[in-house]
């Protein structure tokens, strides 16, 4: 346990109120939105000036505890979940946004925004903020930077990292960093906002975020299109982007998570057919028209039994909805969804579409897939039950393959979740040496005593080498 | 509780194992869990307290103080049942802890709870006098109390609470029912209508309307002289035992004669007596009866949105808003129907209200024993309600209608807090008078 000097420093740095070491809090966080994966921090500390993070991390480094970053919650790869001897960083009271610059085009905002909040603000001034992760309602603005969060939008409109023009940041060791600003161009020094986005917490904490916006297009045009087979719809997606059209949405579903979505929104949609994808177009009117008019036929073509366009904005909106709920929706068949976020070049995608099914013939398993087929971001989901551990088995070797398979297609291992705890084995498998050796220099160098979400991405403390040292449960299964 | 012994134990009295793994901890339930935003702390949210609740059934957790205070501290408005994918039964768990912490005697205002839900609750005789009393004290001794100032000198929490204690209806709605009401013209429908207990005596007028908007519709009543109050707020409060015994007599009062639906004008008790099935499912005697006497319960808009409704007539030109209470939305999953009602009354500009499926903060008599947090949920939905501009509230529970009135009257807000059902009664004008009520409706309003 944190030691009880430790403890009143903390409080001296946040206040009382800002502390919690009960236990009800320490369960509380022990978790975040991956299967499988907990552990408890010894303290929970909130956070709310750039001051207060750099005397916690300048507390840290003196009495060697480490540090760990936490929005909502609601990462996928265990980014958030507590290593040994640590305190949860929690972001969530500190929320604000600061400064919407309709001039610049720009919102400034605290690291706890939910991302949501920043779409609702900016939309009201007629601007847009295109990231959209699929739990936008509730995740971070923080935490999305640390991710790199995708989301449904990333086709045409890409990223975070395509969003963020400044950042101030208190580095592992204490000082505060700040860089960027609203200049459109700017290549004084190094990019170091690159060097923060996508590091998963354990370079740097974000406290402050500029974030870049457009304008809210004109148009939009929401299009559904059924499929008997989930190979139409691949193919589907391939044609739709060889044929230079370029959606902001192209949301594939498998026939498992059509029917699980369907179980929870009750939309109507059929649960007979092989997949669907959700098509969204937007812009200026002339060309959203033009590109509806374009999708029709190469849907046809590629045997789509049907092709609807949404009546309205709720209706589209209620799609949306029912797509965002798919992952946890996933629940209803089995309670653990180990789920995956191989990503492949979109031409590929209709190959890994039917690996996916191969696999899942093969080990006898239920996966159910959707995703952003548009950006060759798929999500297959294994439905299983962690307590059989047979089936467990299986899964994990069904995991394998399928991330081999994309590897050999020239995909990647994760497109949107990071690397965090759960795909950490397979990292090491991926990266480059290359990378791998520049990665670890750079965290040696920034955090030299290991202190920020260590363990993270990729071990480097020799007594840390287990995936998982003493997890609650289950530390053999890690994905 | 300590007297428990022997005490019969159903699935519903402890955390189910299978809804606590349907859990993934995914977080969509934080966006819409009021206690979670009041103090962005995750215990005080769904996922937060699911964690909790599986780490004292596996032996991790004691039932601490901690504990205890968040279980009771969740509105149980269950907003995160409506967003979870998943399916995730949040209420049931959080009922059932709660049973966790009544037998651990952990439990923050038990007396005051115990007091309400065993002894006043259930008999309706003794809820009738206390009434009365209260009736006395706020029609004579209050105005006094304020006139002479010595309201002042009051303990603050009682000064804070007392608002809060609904004034009692002129009359009761039982002395002007009688147990068998027949509508003028043809009989369409059979049912049977629950009174209630607070509905009862501190909304006799909504009664009223109801059975008179129902008996426009050609529906022929049974108002069981032997119904008693459906148990909810005992059971939501981790007493299931004296829930059950009243669940029984209900089954027995209203089982009486064949009916097409029993229909009842509080979501709170409406959203309870459907699960009587589930509730007494081990009770070899009532577990038949009990799931057909569920199969027949109906929320009052949900069964006039069923059936081909009397066109209502005379205009009532208002902006209306209407706010989803929680046992209509998430336990029964009605909030079209209630709109759909409203909007066939000529004149009504029906303007939607923020956060309108978001607790109000009444909560069975959460906003007693947690006041300040009630109030500070309050004063969001008051702060939407201006937003709308609207003159009416319309919202289908009592709990609702209290804390509402007693928002907007603290604010001196020239807003009215009404039923739909009694805009509905409106409208229908004099077609619908079957009933005599002297000087009728709130005192206070």
């Amino acid at each position: 346990m944190l030691q009880e000097k430790i403890v009143r420093r903390l409080e001296e740095i946040v206040g009382k109120e800002n502390v919690q070491t009960g236990q009800e809090d320490r369960i509380a966080y022990s978790y975040d939105g991956t299967p499988l994966l907990e552990k408890l921090p010894e303290a929970v500390v909130f956070p709310e000036t750039a001051d207060q993070v750099a005397a916690i991390l300048q507390l840290a480094n003196e009495e060697r505890f480490a540090v760990v970053p936490r929005g909502s919650g609601t990462g996928l790869s265990g980014g958030a979940i507590p290593a040994e001897h640590s305190i949860s960083l929690v972001f969530t009271r500190w929320n604000r946004i600061l400064e919407l610059d309709e001039e610049n085009l720009t919102v400034k905002v605290q690291p706890g925004v939910i991302t949501a909040q920043v779409h609702q603000e900016v939309e009201k001034k007629g601007l847009f903020y295109p990231p959209d992760p699929g739990s936008m309602n509730v995740c971070t603005i923080g935490g999305n930077i640390a991710e790199n969060a995708g989301g449904l939008r990333g086709l045409k409109y890409g990223v975070t990292k395509d969003y963020v023009m400044g950042l101030e940041v208190v580095l592992p060791t204490g000082e505060v960093a700040r860089f960027g600003d609203k200049n459109v161009k700017d290549v004084a020094g190094y990019n170091l906002k690159d060097l923060i986005i996508g590091s998963e917490g354990t370079l740097g904490i974000v406290t402050q975020a500029l974030l870049k916006l457009i304008p809210r297009p004109q148009s939009v045009k929401t299009i559904l299109a059924y499929f008997p087979h989930v190979g139409n719809a691949a193919q589907t997606v391939s044609d739709i982007i060889a044929a230079h059209i370029l959606p902001a949405t192209l949301e594939f579903l498998d026939q498992t998570t059509i029917r699980c979505v369907e179980g929870f929104a009750q939309i109507g949609l059929p649960t007979d057919i092989g997949a669907l994808l959700l098509i969204e177009v937007d812009g200026h009117p002339a060309q959203v028209e033009e590109e509806a008019q374009k999708i029709r036929p190469i849907c046809t073509r590629n045997g789509a039994t049907e092709v609807l366009v949404a009546k309205d904005e709720a209706e589209a909106l209620r799609l949306k909805t029912a797509r965002r709920a798919a992952f946890t929706a996933l629940a209803r068949v089995k309670p653990t969804t180990v789920l995956e976020d191989a990503t492949v070049p979109r031409s590929k995608l209709a190959a890994m579409v039917e690996k996916v099914e191969e696999v899942a013939r093969k080990y006898s398993l239920t996966i159910g897939t959707f995703g952003h087929a548009g950006d060759g971001n798929l999500h297959p989901t294994i439905l299983t039950d962690e307590r059989d551990k047979q089936e467990m088995t299986r899964a994990e070797k069904a995991l394998e393959e399928i991330f081999d398979f994309a590897m050999q297609l020239g995909g990647t291992i994760t497109g949107e979740h990071g690397v965090g705890l759960a795909k950490r084995p397979f990292f090491e498998k991926w990266i480059d040496p290359g990378a791998r050796a520049m990665s670890e220099r750079l965290k040696r160098a920034l955090d030299p005593n290991l202190v920020l979400n260590p363990g993270k991405v990729f071990s480097l403390s020799p007594h840390c080498e287990l995936p998982f040292p003493d997890a609650v449960r289950k530390p053999e299964h890690v994905f | 509780m300590a007297e428990g012994t022997g005490m019969m134990l159903n699935p519903l009295d402890v955390p189910d194992e299978e809804i606590l793994t349907r859990c993934i901890h995914c977080g969509l339930c934080l966006q819409v869990c009021p206690t979670y935003n009041l103090t962005f702390r995750e215990r005080s949210s769904p996922r937060g307290r699911i964690r909790l609740i599986r780490a004292v059934l596996r032996g991790e957790l004691d039932i601490t103080d901690g504990f205890a205070e968040e279980m009771n501290f969740c509105l149980d408005c269950q907003a995160c049942q409506t967003v979870c994918p998943a399916g995730v039964r949040y209420g049931r768990l959080v009922e059932a802890s709660r049973v966790l912490v009544a037998r651990s005697g952990k439990d923050r205002g038990r007396w005051i709870k115990r007091f309400f839900f065993r002894r006043v609750f259930p008999h309706a005789a003794r809820l009738k006098r206390i009434s009365k009393w209260l009736r006395f004290y706020q029609q004579s001794i209050r105005p006094l109390l304020k006139k002479t100032g010595v309201f002042r000198w009051l303990p603050a929490k009682l000064r804070n609470i007392e608002p809060l204690a609904p004034p009692v209806s002129p009359f009761f709605s039982d002395e002007i029912l009688p147990e068998y009401i027949r509508p003028n013209g043809r009989v369409r429908y059979r049912i049977g209508f629950l009174r209630g207990c607070l509905m009862n005596t501190m909304f006799a007028d909504i009664n009223l309307d109801t059975v008179e908007v129902l008996l426009v519709n050609g529906c022929e009543i049974w108002n069981p002289a032997h119904q008693v109050c459906c148990g909810s707020l005992a059971a939501h409060n981790g007493d299931f035992e004296v829930a059950r015994e009243l669940a029984r007599k209900n089954v027995d009062a209203f089982f009486q004669t064949e009916l097409d639906a029993i229909v009842v004008n509080s979501a709170g008790c409406g959203a309870f007596m459907k699960e009587y099935g589930e509730l007494l499912a081990d009770d070899p005697e009532y577990a038949e009866k009990a799931h057909r006497f569920s199969a027949l319960v109906k929320d009052v808009h949900e069964f006039l949105d069923g059936i081909e409704l009397v066109p209502p007539e005379h205009p009532v030109q208002e902006r209306i808003t209407y706010d989803d209470a929680c046992h209509l939305i998430h336990t029964q999953g009605i909030s079209e129907e209630p709109r759909r009602l409203l909007r066939k009354i000529p004149g009504v500009d029906l303007v939607e209200l923020e956060e309108a499926s978001w607790c109000c903060g009444s909560a069975g008599i959460y906003n007693i024993v947690h006041y300040e947090t009630s109030m500070q949920i309050l004063a969001r939905k008051i702060e939407h309600i201006l937003e709308t501009g609207a003159r009416i509230v319309a919202t289908g529970n009592p709990g609702c209608l209290v804390q509402l009135r007693a928002g907007v009257r603290e604010r001196g807000l020239p807003i009215r807090v009404v039923h739909p059902i009694s805009l509905l009664r409106q409208s229908y004008g004099e077609r619908a008078r079957y009933f005599e009520r002297g000087n009728s409706g709130d005192a206070r309003d």
